[in-house]
């Protein structure tokens, strides 16, 4: 039996998922791949953006900011459940991702780019200043979701960052699985198509301010859940990750792992997690290498890491 | 009262006529084809046909309905669809892919329905595959279906745009200069399409330089020059035309109107 690319994709992931563990040293290293796919789940939304739809945002980091302080705020102002507020927060920053975007879609290429940016510069300066309501530059805390005192009722004990890996794994593996069912869908197709010629996708009947729209909202539920999840396990969130330079971080890691392929954004946000840990032996240097890398697989390998893979697997299969 | 009905529509760009006071009119099942020298202002006609220019005046009706200006999209629901001179392909998609989207208006549903791929979504795609396939056969490029679009030969593109403007199942179809770079044999094909396709009642508006494909084809001969309307009329009347001899004789395309194509 031949495996879909889907099912493929899929598979890489879990199995990667389910045996990376056992090659770790420490308790440590299940808090870094907890982190990785954190990262992974928002850059999963900026592939849906930017890889099928071809609209880029530069602040995408905002709703990583907003997922993050539902987590902290609607628990400690409404009493509303930890787990719940994650719900809550992607709610939130889907109707926050409707609103603006639907004037700042109509733009193009830079405009559209600074346009975002200023929305994501503007949450992370409410953030920090609001100190009233967000605590200011320091962050605030975040409540315990309880979720792991409840599986050890059930008998399932385990650390607490082998809880978060587990979690932001499973949480990842369903955004994964929803953006390749998105990708070979009608919804996926006018977004694919609509990135080739938007006059075309017109004529064809596609409504491409509306598939915009949606892409945008669905990237901004995935950035807002990885935001709620970086802040719960972290039991505290600061308006940095709201900031400039981490919606840049994401882009970057969609386009080096490649933006137009789910299992491309993955690779991407893991190696852009990991190697500044393993550069860290770099010491000055560090910064310098990340950098050449970056530069390196742009001029290279311009589709991104994982469609050039598969370009010179198929390629060498023919 | 005619399917589409073109009355006096207009554009500039900056200040420089494109097009002026052009009318005409499309019926069900007819061939109406464009021609007038390079720069005549035959694709900008069909921009503005087809909602992608808004003309600065007259009207476009469709089935009596005004849709001057209207959306591309929304012309699509109401049954318009077109090809591009310059072609405009999904170039990341495959070729099955490309066709596909020309069912969107067909295929598409619920946005949750397709993130969860619930039966009904996928249903919907296999539909779309299946009907996309059935076109790519009627083109001739069913064995190029699972590559990559941007992988085609120029004729083949050509074929592949027809393919997915059938695919929106239209009333009417404007095709810009469809057998432009294809070879002999190809262009046999296209005019065997064109005839077929209009056999089923769609109303055809056709832009093409090949000349013998546009005498065979056309019922009514519409003759564009310096974006004016300078003839009107069935092949054998517009051939003959002193006007438009000489609009062709001035453009240095002295044969153009004897059938060498
Ligand atoms: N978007 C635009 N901006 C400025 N000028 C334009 C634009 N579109 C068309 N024109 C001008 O309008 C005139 C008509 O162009 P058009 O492309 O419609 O000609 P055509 O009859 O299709 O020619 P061809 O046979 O070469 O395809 C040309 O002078 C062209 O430069
Ligand atoms: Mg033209």
């Amino acid at each position: 039996m031949r495996l879909s690319p889907k099912q493929s994709t899929l598979l890489v992931l879990a199995v990667l998922m389910i045996a990376s563990p056992f090659f770790f040293p420490s308790n440590y290293y299940y808090r870094v791949g907890s982190l990785v796919f954190v990262n992974a789940i928002a850059v999963v939304g900026i592939v849906i953006l930017t890889g099928y739809a071809g609209q880029i945002s530069l602040g995408h980091a905002g709703f990583l900011g907003i997922g993050g302080y539902a987590c902290a705020l609607l628990p400690a102002h409404f009493g509303l459940p930890p787990a719940l507020a994650v719900v809550a927060g992607a709610a939130i920053s889907g109707a926050i991702a409707y609103v603006v975007g639907r004037p700042i879609l109509k733009l193009k290429g830079y405009y559209l780019a600074v346009a975002t940016l200023g929305f994501g510069v503007l949450v992370s300066m409410v953030l920090a200043n609001e100190g009233w309501l967000t605590g200011g530059p320091d962050g605030i805390k975040v409540p315990d979701p309880g979720i792991r005192a409840l599986l050890e009722q059930v008998g399932i004990e385990l650390t607490n960052p082998q809880f978060w890996y587990a979690f932001c794994g499973l949480v990842l593996f369903i955004g994964a699985w929803l953006a390749l069912n998105l990708r070979e869908s009608p919804t996926g197709r006018a977004l694919r198509a609509l990135h080739g010629s938007e006059v075309a996708a017109r004529t064809a009947g596609i409504d491409i301010a509306k598939a915009k729209l949606n892409a945008f909202v669905i990237s901004a539920v995935y950035a807002s859940v990885a935001g709620s999840l970086l802040a719960l396990q972290n039991r505290l969130i600061t308006p940095d990750v709201a900031g400039f330079m981490h919606s840049i971080e994401l882009v970057t890691m969609a386009v080096l792992g490649g933006a137009g392929s789910v299992l491309g954004g993955i690779f991407g946000a893991a190696l852009l997690t990991l190697l500044p840990q393993v550069l860290t032996v770099l010491q000055d240097y560090e910064h310098v290498v990340l950098g050449l890398v970056m530069m390196g697989v742009m001029i290279f390998l311009p589709a991104g890491l994982i469609p050039s893979a598969r370009r010179l697997l198929r390629g060498r299969g023919e | 009262m005619s399917l589409l009905q073109v009355e006096g529509l207009g554009i500039s760009f900056g200040g420089v006529t494109a097009v002026n006071d052009v009318s005409f009119a499309l019926d069900q099942g007819k061939i109406v084809s464009v021609i007038g020298p390079n720069g005549a202002g035959k694709t900008t006609l069909f921009n503005m046909i087809s909602g992608v220019y808004l003309p600065k005046s007259g009207k476009v009706r469709l089935d009596g309905e005004d849709v001057t200006g209207l959306r591309p999209d929304l012309l699509a629901v109401r049954g318009m669809s077109r090809t591009f001179q310059n072609l405009q392909i999904f170039q990341e998609m495959s070729v099955l892919e490309n066709v596909i989207v020309g069912f969107h208006m067909h295929e598409r549903g619920p946005v949750l329905a397709d993130l969860f791929a619930l039966p009904g979504s996928r249903k919907r795609a296999r539909a779309a595959a299946e009907g996309a396939r059935v076109l790519l056969e009627r083109v001739g490029l069913e064995r190029a279906a699972e590559r990559e679009a941007g992988a085609l030969s120029y004729g083949a593109l050509k074929r592949l745009e027809i393919a997915r403007a059938l695919a929106a199942r239209p009333r009417v179809l404007l095709l810009d200069e469809p057998a432009a770079g294809c070879n002999a044999v190809e262009t046999e094909e296209i005019d065997r399409l064109i005839c077929e396709v209009a056999k089923t009642g769609v109303a055809i508006l056709l832009v093409e330089h090949d000349m013998k494909l546009v005498m065979r084809l056309s019922d009514t001969i519409v003759v564009l020059d310096h974006g004016e309307k300078i003839a009107e009329g069935d092949p054998a009347v517009v051939s003959r035309d002193p006007r438009v001899i000489e609009a062709y004789l001035g453009a240095g395309t002295t044969e153009a109107l004897h059938a060498h194509g």
